[in-house]
């Protein structure tokens, strides 16, 4: 992954007012350790804060983590965020203390994978791979 | 026991003057067949050696606990930490708590409340009584402890940040029932050190929060004698990646802040130092976690007598409150948890522990049912009635290995201490972030050795099955936000405004001076000022603190 | 977005399109010879350019948040680039800067951009060159470049500056004694940050003795006092800069630094420009892996 030619750009946010952050910064380091540039944006984060840092810093993938049961509203207004800024295309994935009956409203809503306790790093990791790549593919057609 | 002069001595002065108040729970503790189970046991042969390291239960250094008969005097307190969406409901069990013998109140409260957001503001959105009770004026305070007697319950408040207006509340609803602030009971957290570096519910910047603190311990000690005001935290160190030594290191640091921040402030050391109380994370390294209670009972008490010069032993003693690591629970095979909710459970107590919470099988997936919070309780109750293992005081003193890790993890955790100190104290090693990035490098080499395979997690990287049922989860409803909004709005409607405004502009002045601020908090929340409003007029002369990554 | 969308979005200072013009060209993209070419220059020559630099926690995201606060009082539009480390072994980065700045996130006339250095033997300055250029033809005044005073890239970015800020905290004190021979000839004001804390006055008067041994080569290095986290000291350290600023304008030592800055942005992206066409013209020099590499690389360059 070191020797891909463009470096995927991507952004780890916390929405809402959860403090527990350590899945959020495990990820952005293994991301950075997967060869991605991972932007952070710390704890405590509006969904319009998270999209607008998501615009300024031009990424190719969102990843939003909550444990304090409020992703049902958070997440989704992240990508909403988004698409009011004009970013609607840019990939928002989910992770947290998420019931499984909440995967489909999530879905629906717009969050492209959801991941819960337990999950490998190396699966998120390829999903956001995924993610990256699809995105760029939308961009270069340009 | 063994026969010499200091075994003596301790049994005469410290037992016996203990076994007069507090007898213990039977008169012979026996194996099945009768034979007895010895109260504390002993090597042949006591040295000076023994006397330094160990000593005696109840005795400095109490690495061998803080009480000379433990749990055969009284069992560990088996506190259950539970809030329920809204006020109303919660007040309904923890009615039913208290009808089936609970004399203690555990009291989650939610997100906003704990970071001082009123339900009604843009910041609550999706959060109000998600992880707890929303909070947001004395009115919901008075709900919540509607028929519930305070002059006679014990109530443990998890909060921090904005403890003090939750503390005035309580004192307010007192009041109400015609309890005196001298009778009532209980614990808040108040710990806003480890929220910097862990949780993060934190509000203003350390030091005006130090300041708050500071003005709870003063105002306590006069005001509510026997309320616990702080609780010195490593759990959520832990939680947030930290190893078992750096727990011990960073909490007895901040818990070093607090006695000298509360010394500046004109405090006399024996009037709080037997006030402050510790709260820790049992995972489930069995061994290591023992080591590391009696470890850090050690280290606190050498602080205290030789930085601080205590000269009560109550005043070096550390008690503490332990739950089980919520981050070594895993979503796949629920019911393993439970198994290793007992391993970690069996190591609190083997280790000491004064109360202990076991979580619930569930809590990988959502807010626990009340199935799985009564195994979690059955549980201790187990370990207390079933498994022997409280007859004895401290039965694992004396393993080579035990030994030597407790020593280790003392040395250890002192010297990471002094590294704080040589970089100006633990308030300057938060705001660098340095007591962060060491726990985010546990953290993350934890999480590699999972990857790798070289850690195993039953269930998760080794022994997968294919889970077709899924466990019956809580749910909070969503209905629970609009009507707490609605509540407050006709609040905000219904109360005297021109006294709320007076006493929020008293607030803003008290804080940008010297003053006490409890008296002031204490005043507008009698007058149904919002925590959110109180908070407000604090974050404006205080500033706010912001994520140091 | 495509190639009309893109040019008209980055006159309309549509936040996408900046963003996206600073991907495409650090990226190394085609369309970046177009997208640099309709930068407004004038706008570009009128900017400030303001370095920040200092060792790891002496506070420069935090007073770089407070430096946001100072001008946004007066109204300017800011760009901030925040530099990070590429990993070495993975070429990853963790991009942390932001986190302090989180609180300027909604207001559309503060730009932040985090780049990572992605290990460039040189390559950094090109890209955050262009990043400069982009801010500031968006009407970004100043941009301000931050990023760790250690390694030797990181200081030729701060050569792109036109007032560079170093800053300190006490405490530091063996960074600081290897800084001093690099660092303190590039920094104009010297900013002794947590000005509160212990062993901050004696960290003064040794920057005040730097100062004082510039000034009598003819600098004109100053020194500044603050504390980042309560913003004390910030609306001074702004007056330092525009004083700078103005002295160095009517000097010449501005025009003397652009050039300077601009002849290094043109060797850099010489070099990045090279890179591909060297590295086909080696893949095809033969199979063979021996003899020396000097003689093989001059006689490559030859073919130039």
């Amino acid at each position: 992954m070191a020797g891909r030619s463009k470096k995927y750009r991507v952004l780890i946010g916390k929405p809402g007012l959860d403090g527990h952050d350590r899945g959020a910064k495990v990820l952005a380091r293994a991301l950075r350790d997967a060869g991605f540039e991972a932007v952070y944006t710390g704890i405590r984060r509006t969904p319009e804060e998270i999209a607008a840092a998501a615009v300024q810093e031009d990424v190719s993938a969102v990843g939003l983590s909550s444990l304090s049961g409020a992703h049902l509203r958070l997440f989704p207004a992240v990508v909403e965020a988004l698409k009011q800024r004009g970013a609607g295309d840019i990939p928002v994935l989910g992770g947290g203390v998420i019931p499984d009956e909440d995967l489909n409203a999530l879905k629906q809503a717009g969050i492209v994978e959801v991941y819960t306790p337990g999950t490998s790093l190396a699966q998120v990791i390829e999903a956001f791979e995924k993610a990256c790549d699809r995105h760029h593919q939308g961009r270069s057609k340009t | 026991m063994a026969e010499h002069p200091k075994a003596r001595e301790w049994e005469e002065r410290v037992l016996g003057k203990s076994l007069q108040r507090f007898p213990e729970r039977k008169e012979k503790f026996t194996h099945h067949g009768g034979e007895e189970v010895p109260r504390v046991a002993c090597p042949e042969k006591i040295d000076a050696s023994y006397l330094e390291k160990l000593g005696f239960p109840g005795q400095y250094p109490f690495t061998r606990g803080v009480q000379p008969t433990m749990y055969r005097g009284r069992l560990w307190t088996m506190r259950q930490y539970a809030g329920f969406s809204n006020a109303a409901e919660s007040n309904r069990r923890y009615r039913y708590l208290l009808e089936h013998g609970t004399t203690g109140l555990s009291v989650a409260f939610d997100l906003p409340t704990q970071i001082g957001y009123d339900s009604d503001d843009s910041m609550s959105v999706g959060e109000v009584g998600k992880v707890g009770v929303a909070i947001d004026s004395l009115a919901d305070m008075e709900v919540l402890f509607d028929q519930i007697p305070l002059d006679t319950v014990s109530t443990s408040m998890t909060i921090n940040a904005s403890a003090a207006v939750l503390l005035a509340m309580y004192v307010a609803v007192a009041e109400k029932q015609g309890v005196p602030g001298e009778k009532i009971k209980g614990t808040i957290q108040n710990d806003i050190l480890k929220e910097y570096v862990a949780r993060g519910t934190y509000i203003f910047p350390p030091r005006p929060s130090l300041r708050i603190i500071t003005d709870i311990f003063q105002w306590c000690s006069q005001h509510t004698p026997v309320f616990n005001t702080i609780s010195i935290s490593g759990y959520h160190i832990r939680e947030a990646g930290s190893t078992a030594v750096q727990e011990v290191a960073f909490t007895l640091a901040n818990g070093t802040a607090y006695v000298q921040a509360a010394l500046d402030a004109g405090l006399e050391l024996d009037s709080f130092a037997r006030r402050l109380s510790f709260f820790f994370n049992a995972s489930s390294d069995v061994l290591e976690e023992v080591a590391k209670f009696r470890a850090a009972r050690r280290l606190w008490a050498r602080l205290m007598k030789e930085r601080f010069g205590a000269t009560q032993p109550s005043s070096m003693m550390l008690r503490f409150h332990t739950q089980t690591a919520g981050n070594t629970l895993t979503a796949q095979q629920i019911d393993n948890n439970v198994v290793r909710v007992t391993l970690q459970a069996l190591a609190a107590v083997l280790g000491g522990t004064q109360s202990l919470h076991t979580n619930s099988r569930d809590e990988a997936l959502a807010l626990p049912t009340e199935e799985s919070v009564r195994i979690a309780l059955r549980t201790q109750q187990v370990i207390a009635y079933e498994s022997g293992v409280g007859d004895t005081v401290d039965p694992l003193a004396g393993s080579y290995f035990i030994e030597q890790l407790t020593d280790s993890i003392e040395a250890q955790a002192s010297e990471l201490i002094d590294t704080i100190d040589r970089a100006g104290g633990v308030v300057a090693a938060i705001e660098d972030g340095f007591v962060q990035r060491q726990i985010e490098n546990s953290a993350y080499d934890y999480q590699r050795e999972i990857e790798q395979g070289e850690r195993v997690v039953v269930g998760v990287n080794k022994f997968q099955t294919d889970e077709k049922v899924r466990p019956p989860l809580l749910r909070i409803d969503p209905e629970v936000e609009r009507a707490q909004v609605q509540g407050l709005k006709k609040l905000r409607q219904s109360r005297d405004s021109a006294a709320v405004q007076a006493a929020l502009a008293k607030l803003g002045k008290t804080a940008r001076s010297d003053a006490n601020l409890m008296p002031a908090i204490l005043e507008a929340v009698r007058c149904y000022a919002t925590l959110g409003e109180i908070c407000r007029v604090m974050r404006d002369t205080f500033g706010e603190f912001r994520d140091a990554g | 977005m495509n190639r009309e969308d893109l040019l008209q979005g980055l006159k309309a200072r549509d936040p996408r399109a900046i963003a996206r013009a600073i991907s495409l060209v650090e990226d190394g993209d085609p369309l970046s010879e177009t997208i640099l070419g309709s930068l407004d220059e004038s706008r570009i020559e009128q900017a400030l350019v303001l370095g920040i630099t200092g060792p790891p926690g002496a506070g420069k995201s935090t007073l770089t948040d407070q430096i946001i606060l100072g001008y946004r009082a007066r109204s300017q539009r800011i760009g901030v680039i925040a530099i990070d480390p590429s990993s070495a072994i993975s070429g990853g980065a963790f991009l942390g800067d932001r986190i302090r700045m989180m609180r300027h996130a909604l207001d559309s006339d503060v730009v932040v951009r985090s780049m990572a250095t992605r290990g460039r033997l040189g390559g950094l300055c090109a890209a955050a060159g262009a990043t400069v250029r982009i801010l500031a033809s968006s009407g970004c005044s100043p941009v301000i470049i931050e990023t760790v005073g250690v390694g030797q890239s990181e200081m030729d970015i701060i050569r792109l500056a036109d007032v560079t800020a170093l800053v300190l905290a006490p405490g530091l004190g063996d960074d600081i004694q290897a800084m001093k021979a690099g660092l303190l000839e590039v920094a104009d004001i010297l900013v002794v940050n947590k000005a509160d804390c212990a062993g901050a006055e004696t960290l003064a008067m040794d920057m005040e003795a730097v100062a004082r041994e510039s000034r009598d080569k003819g600098g004109s290095t100053e020194v500044c006092m603050t504390v980042a986290s309560r913003g004390e000291g910030v609306a001074e350290l702004l007056e330092t800069v525009a004083a700078l600023e103005k002295i160095y304008r009517q000097g010449g030592e501005h025009g003397r630094r652009r050039r300077h800055a601009h002849d290094l942005e043109v060797l850099d992206w010489a070099l990045e420009l090279l890179r591909p066409k060297l590295l086909e013209k080696i893949a095809k020099s033969g199979t063979n892996r021996t003899g020396d590499p000097r003689l093989k690389a001059a006689a490559i360059l030859k073919g130039f």
